[in-house]
């Protein structure tokens, strides 16, 4: 009989900090103590303290521990499996302080991270084994998808998606009910339903976390979308960089088969659905939708010019709904749960709750889901824990490549689509990169400048030449070789590339050049004027000198320095008993190991 | 899958398996589980309970939990029930017994007085 359940993160992030050897302690111990008919070890997806892996919970006190080593395992299996004296080393503490002896009060849903947060896409994440269609079950799965073949009929279906006020979560914000009603009646003699599992965005993993977490969430929602719209087939678009998502994904389609929930006469409607994988090998611009569609039929991934719309003609030129993997997660509880109880939660016209990817100079990094609506400060402040070593904030970037930023004094914005656009910002597919006074923004808008010459697939001349030319004027100014007039031009040739680029990936890309220009508009006059970096980034803006008077003369930096840039002087400052140090300019190549090898704080950049 | 009978049956037959990550039962029961706990007997006091509880159908309801060192050894095995802010103690347990405070206690909401450690001290 078993009385306890040991949930090991098995996402992508613990299993790089090393869970799967932490579950093998697990089944080593376990069997040492003579527990494994008493305790059931259940490998799970992402808890969304990535930061803090691997993450275990034990159930049923709900104890939350983290950074748990193999060594660790021992410990646990002993004191707490064994003889119920929970390891208070390892518990996970949000403030720092002791742990409360109670176990009920180091529950994960009791600490801050948790505490604020709704999580209704990833409410299996973390909590089911994503390779068990029978623990999915057990959690209401598929019952959506019953109730739709048995009770609904398709336009049915799209009223309530529609009247839920779900929009699209890759980040445009496309009313998803309005979506498939174009679709639906479109005749055809084939139609189609695509998941967009592309996510391309620098440090964004949502899309990645659900498919590992909960894979069957997805096929389910794949199925209703084919009865809503009257399409028999459906393709999930994923990264070939995601091995672990494609594999939990692929047993949950062959579980699905098994019982029936995808192939012939679902549910014993006449209704037949079947879902295939197609692997993306990783172009950014593939999670353009109609790229997306291009790359599936076998073709280099270049967009095409819209209208004709999916809606008309998709995929192999037939009516197709694409949808992003977190806004179809949200369909079955909303055919469950009802369109009132989805638009109760979040904003006016932005119903529901957004997955964060919450990344950067931030405490708790990790995945975060809140309702629509939260303030930015919420997200920093009391999710993410603030900024880390007394720093302060300085802005947040959302939307990735596509994106732009929220600066420190719009930080009680209300996330959502419509307040986010209105500050020349965008929601995006849920890259939340916080960055505090050490970053330099110029800086930032390069590097994403670099991201999308990169990724730009060369079919129009708006973005493959104008993105490099945008590139080239800011590399310029981060080498104090930009004027005020390479200013105004820059915010020119954004304006000229929004308008005349093919898809969104060149409609969007100045996105975090005009962002910063709003809001930091200073740092550009700053490196053109001042030829300076007020954040200490741009290195050809920096120089290093040591403070004579300062200096004790150790030689710590002339030791540590890579390019023997620096030397001892003929100056001995009052009351040191050695000559000072000197940096060679020249020389120096700005590393700043210098910095950091001083202990005596008498080296500085400017 | 033919009929939505066939996915209630899978439900059921797993809702009990993992009810018990849901966490916030209305009644916990705590055992002993230090090592005087343990020596006295706690392991099968602790899986009857497990067992009990399932078979009782009450795994929604009750959770079923371990503690270390409650601090009157002589009386071990020693369990406690909180139910809402109340506590009941119940000492010197046998698996014997845990089938009456399932079946009274839990079920019935009767505490069984003759084991608790008011009846003992």
């Amino acid at each position: 009989m078993i009385r306890a359940h040991v949930l090991i993160c098995a996402g992508t992030g613990c299993t790089s900090s090393g869970s799967k050897l932490v579950e093998e302690a697990f089944q080593k111990n376990l069997a040492d103590c003579g527990l494994t008919e008493e305790v059931k070890l259940v490998q799970t997806g992402c808890f969304g303290l990535c930061a803090l892996g691997p993450v275990v919970i034990v159930y049923p006190e709900g104890t939350f521990y983290s950074r748990v080593t193999p060594e660790d395992v021992k410990e646990i299996v002993e004191e707490h499996l064994l003889k119920g004296r929970i390891v208070e080393r390892l518990v996970y503490s949000d403030t720092g302080e002791e742990v409360v002896e109670d176990p009920t009060k180091v529950s994960l849903n009791d600490t801050a991270f948790y505490k604020t947060q709704n999580r209704v896409v990833l409410r299996n994440c973390g909590v089911i084994d994503p390779e068990n269609i029978d623990e999915y079950i057990a959690m209401d799965g598929y019952a959506a998808l019953g109730k739709v073949l048995t009770e609904m009929k398709p336009e049915d279906v799209i009223k309530v998606v529609t009247d839920s006020g779900l929009r699209g979560r890759g980040g445009g914000g496309f009313p998803t009910g309005f979506k498939w009603s174009l679709c639906a009646p479109n005749k055809a003699p084939q139609k189609y339903v695509v998941c967009n599992a592309d996510e391309g965005d620098p440090g964004a993993f949502m899309d990645r976390s659900l498919l590992e977490g909960d894979p069957h969430t997805l096929i389910e929602a794949m199925a209703i979308a084919g009865y809503a719209i009257g399409a028999t087939v459906g393709y999930v678009y994923v990264r070939a960089e995601y091995p672990i998502a494609v594999n939990r994904l692929q047993i949950a389609i062959n579980q699905a088969r098994e019982y029936g929930l995808l192939g012939k006469d679902i549910f014993g409607s006449g209704f037949d659905f079947d879902l295939y994988i197609r692997l993306g090998a990783g172009a950014f611009v593939c999670g353009e939708e109609t790229a997306l569609m291009t790359s599936i039929e076998g073709n280099r991934g270049e967009p095409r010019p819209r209208p004709p719309y999916p809606a008309v003609k998709g995929l192999y030129n037939s009516p197709t709904v694409e949808n992003n993997v977190e806004t179809f997660a949200n369909i079955p509880q909303i055919i469950l749960k009802g369109a009132e109880w989805f638009a109760s939660m979040g904003t006016e016209k932005s119903k529901g709750t957004k997955v964060f990817a919450l990344g950067g100079n931030i405490e708790h990094t990790g995945l975060v889901e809140i309702p629509m609506g939260t303030t930015l400060r919420s997200i920093i402040n009391d999710i993410g824990g603030g900024i880390p070593n007394g720093k302060k904030f300085k802005a947040a970037q959302t939307g990735g490549p596509s994106g732009g930023c929220i600066p420190a004094s719009l930080i009680d914005t209300e996330v959502d689509y419509d307040n986010l656009t209105a500050i020349g910002c965008m929601m995006g597919s849920g890259g939340l990169i916080v960055m505090d006074e050490d970053n330099c923004m110029v800086d930032m808008a390069k590097f994403f400048l670099e991201f999308t010459v990169d990724e730009s697939c060369g079919k129009c001349t708006p973005c493959r030449v104008g993105t490099k030319r945008l590139l080239e004027k800011l590399d310029d100014i981060t080498k104090g070789k930009g004027t005020l007039e390479d200013i105004d031009e820059l915010e020119a040739l954004c304006n000229y590339i929004k308008q005349n680029s093919l898809c969104g990936l060149g409609q969007t890309a100045p996105n975090p050049v005009l962002a910063t220009l709003r809001f930091f508009r200073d740092e550009y006059v700053a490196h053109v004027v001042d030829k300076k970096c007020p954040a200490g980034v741009c290195k050809d803006l920096l120089s290093f000198v040591v403070d004579k008077d300062k200096c004790i003369g150790c030689g710590m930096c002339a030791r540590n320095c890579p390019v023997g840039a620096i030397t001892k002087t003929d100056y001995i400052a009052e009351g040191h008993k050695l000559p000072s140090y000197e940096i060679d300019t020249a020389k120096c190549i700005k590393c700043g190991v210098c910095i950091g090898n001083c202990k005596f704080k008498a080296i500085s950049k400017n | 899958m033919k009929s939505l009978a066939e996915l209630k049956a899978i439900k059921d037959k797993m809702k009990d398996k993992v009810v018990l990550r849901e966490g916030s039962s209305d009644i916990r029961v705590v055992v002993g589980m230090a090592t005087c706990g343990i020596a006295a007997g706690a392991r099968p006091v602790l899986n009857a309970f497990v067992e009990e509880v399932n078979n009782a159908g009450l795994s929604g309801q009750v959770t079923v939990s371990q503690t270390g060192c409650i601090g009157i050894c002589e009386f071990e095995p020693v369990v406690e029930v909180f139910d809402a802010d109340k506590k009941v103690t119940y000492v010197k347990m046998t698996p014997d017994k845990v089938k009456k405070i399932v079946a009274e206690h839990l079920k019935g909401g009767k505490v069984v007085a003759e084991y608790t450690i008011a009846d003992k001290a």
